[in-house]
């Protein structure tokens, strides 16, 4: 849920078109909108906003970055000990098959869920909405955001009661329509249980892009795609050139938000799998997670933790990066 | 970006009015209006409706067996209706959690941070959006940081921190984090509001002779007050659903929240699968009924952002 955040403020930046965006740019930058009222005297109203985060971000932040040159258990003082706990990083196979495993993690959170939801938003607006009419529309998209407004913890649980190995509902359901020999320890066995993961994921993620994707979609005036029509494009033709052309920003803000909460992905392990069996399901944070607090390696777990925000700051920049170039591609065009 | 904001704004209203009306808009040139549905329009709504059922069916799932006795889910299997309700597996665990101690818990963590985090972020918007202070650009690339981080990274130091100070297994720790998490959004979709606001507003407010803080107080905030109620909102439900850092700062039992609680219990003795079953129900209704309640504002909130 997290991840929903940042799109809608990512989508609406203060000015419409660049020209404008220019043009206030200019006469922004020298004074306040009230009149007679120095920019400098403003700085007071973010005192207690930047004080908080100096002590709640920016301080622990640092701190965190200095215990990954320490060797700290927690209760003796640490000890400096440079760069050993960034060289057993890299040699530490426990978190490359982490990384690997947020790769399942990207794929079930941001590649099924984007394109599935591309897809089904399309369906709801273009087809069910127009000609099921809009409150049918609705009640479906209400349906598949359900999963995203429980916490994350709670939606593992419920489907992880589902999957439980003796009585669980799915097992009961093969028996009964005669697939007893499918029926198997989901979670808690090494080829499924990642997954396992990897469908919750899909079932939790899924309406979030749907959601967003059909606000993008009002925006397609819909005499584009009856000229389109008459053209003879057929639907798959006039989705790909229209609708997946208009709504591309939102496709950026989506991927990316996903692929940071996806990176991130931390309560449905601790409650379903706790990165197990084995290291079957191990993903950075939980990693970080049982270094600080099950083997009190502070030291090598604040280590994880800072590896895994250089991570997300890399994927950020790169995307944003990505993004200003296709937008500049497109100006131009 | 900026292809999108330039159609939105110059044209949102007729496309609205057309995308609320369609087929009255154009009726002729629509090769299928309502009267035409085809074979294959009819193919679509089922596999609409199908994956619909598909998402929807854990929680028909839960709903059914927490009304279970374990026998008779046993001998009946979790597709049929319970034979008898049976409220046991709740009640065993409502008493096990205290469940009304975690919903207080809960509500007052995610009210008082939904109210402190829109204060925050107002104050940070004011001076940034209408104040303009120089260098804004960085500080709200700055402030966005607390949104970006994995929580992991502030874990250590932040447990050091509050357990010197004793704030340590309270909620007020948990508070002061979420609000400063919770405000940097805030902060950022305030301030590009703000950026816009009406300048004939605050001129005329500063010809009365009003001050900067009146001015904030009287101008801005009533007249932000949707955006702001939006915010409220998300912040509660948001604050609400967070887990790793409740988890590890509200070590005691009195002080947990409703995700917590129940999670901390899952792998428990006391855990058959119809009483499992009713903790997921039980973890599930709060939010549920959040949404019944602010479904159209959490809409409109979603919506109002990517088509601005």
């Amino acid at each position: 849920m997290p991840a929903a955040l940042t799109t809608r403020a990512l989508t609406a930046p203060p000015d419409a078109d660049p020209a404008a965006r220019r043009r206030t740019r200019r006469t922004a930058a020298t004074s306040s909108l009230i009149p007679g009222s120095p920019r400098n005297a403003y700085w007071l109203y973010l005192v207690p906003g930047l004080a908080l985060l100096a002590v709640i971000i920016v301080v622990p932040l640092g701190w965190n970055i200095y215990l990954t040159f320490t060797d700290y258990r927690g209760i003796r003082p640490p000890e400096w000990i440079g760069l050993e706990n960034w060289i057993e990083l890299a040699g530490d196979a426990v978190f490359w098959t982490s990384f690997g495993n947020s790769i399942a993690m990207i794929v079930a959170m941001v590649l099924v869920p984007t394109l599935l939801g591309l897809v089904l938003a399309a369906m709801l607006f273009d087809l069910i909405g127009k000609k099921f009419g809009g409150r049918l529309a609705s009640f479906l998209r209400a349906t598949y955001y359900l999963p995203q407004i429980l916490p994350a913890v709670i939606a593992a649980i419920v489907i992880g009661w589902i999957l439980r190995p003796q009585n669980g509902a799915l097992n009961q359901v093969l028996e009964a329509i005669g697939l007893g020999s499918l029926a198997h320890n989901w979670l808690g066995s090494a080829d499924t249980a990642l997954p396992s993961i990897m469908v919750i994921m899909v079932w939790v993620q899924l309406g979030y892009p749907i959601v967003i994707f059909m606000a993008a979609l009002q925006r397609v005036d819909p005499e584009l795609y009856e000229a389109a029509e008459l053209d003879g494009a057929n639907w798959y033709q006039r989705f790909r050139a229209i609708t997946v052309s208009i709504i591309r920003p939102e496709i950026f803000v989506v991927t990316l938000t996903c692929t940071i909460a996806a990176l991130k992905v931390f309560g449905p392990v601790y409650a379903l799998t706790g990165g197990g069996p084995g290291t079957a399901t191990m993903v950075p944070a939980y990693y970080a997670y049982s270094e600080f607090f099950q083997s009190q390696q502070v030291g090598y777990g604040a280590t994880i933790a800072t590896a895994l925000t250089i991570v997300i700051a890399a994927v950020s920049v790169v995307f944003i990066l990505a993004q200003n170039r296709a937008e500049r591609l497109e100006e131009s065009r | 970006m900026s292809a999108l904001l330039d159609g939105a704004d110059l044209n949102s209203e007729p496309r609205t009015s057309a995308i609320v009306a369609p087929n009255r808009r154009a009726p002729k040139r629509r090769s299928g209006g309502p009267s035409h549905r085809g074979a294959g329009d009819w193919l679509v709504l089922v596999v609409a409706i199908v994956i619909g059922f598909f998402i929807a069916v854990p929680f028909l799932l839960i709903l059914v067996n927490s009304f279970k006795s374990p026998t008779d889910y046993n001998t009946s299997g979790p597709l049929t209706l319970p034979t008898e309700l049976y409220f046991d597996g709740i009640v065993a665990f409502w008493e096990r959690v205290d469940f009304p101690e975690k919903l207080l818990n809960s509500v007052f963590i995610s009210g008082v941070v939904a109210v402190l985090a829109v204060l925050l972020s107002m104050l940070n918007a004011f001076a940034l959006g209408i104040g303009r202070v120089k260098g804004r650009l960085w500080i709200v690339v700055l402030i966005l940081l607390a949104n970006m981080l994995p929580q992991e990274v502030l874990l250590y130091p932040l447990y050091f921190m509050f357990k010197e100070v004793g704030l340590y297994d309270s909620q007020w720790a948990v508070i002061i984090i979420f609000t400063v998490i919770q405000s940097a959004f805030g902060t950022y979709l305030l301030a590009s509001v703000y950026g816009t606001f009406p300048k004939e507003l605050l001129e005329a407010a500063s010809l009365d002779g009003a001050s900067r803080w009146q001015i904030l107080w009287r101008v801005v905030y009533p007249i932000s007050r949707p955006t702001l109620s939006v915010l409220l909102i998300f912040f509660f439900i948001w604050t609400w659903n967070e887990f790793l850092i409740p988890l590890t700062f509200l070590v005691s039992n009195a002080t947990q929240t409703v995700p917590v609680a129940i999670t901390v219990l899952q792998g428990d003795r006391l855990m058959d699968v119809t009483t499992t079953s009713a903790s997921a129900l039980l973890g599930l209704i709060p939010t549920l009924v959040f949404f019944l309640i602010f479904q159209r504002t959490l809409t409109r909130g979603i919506t109002a952002g990517a088509v601005k």
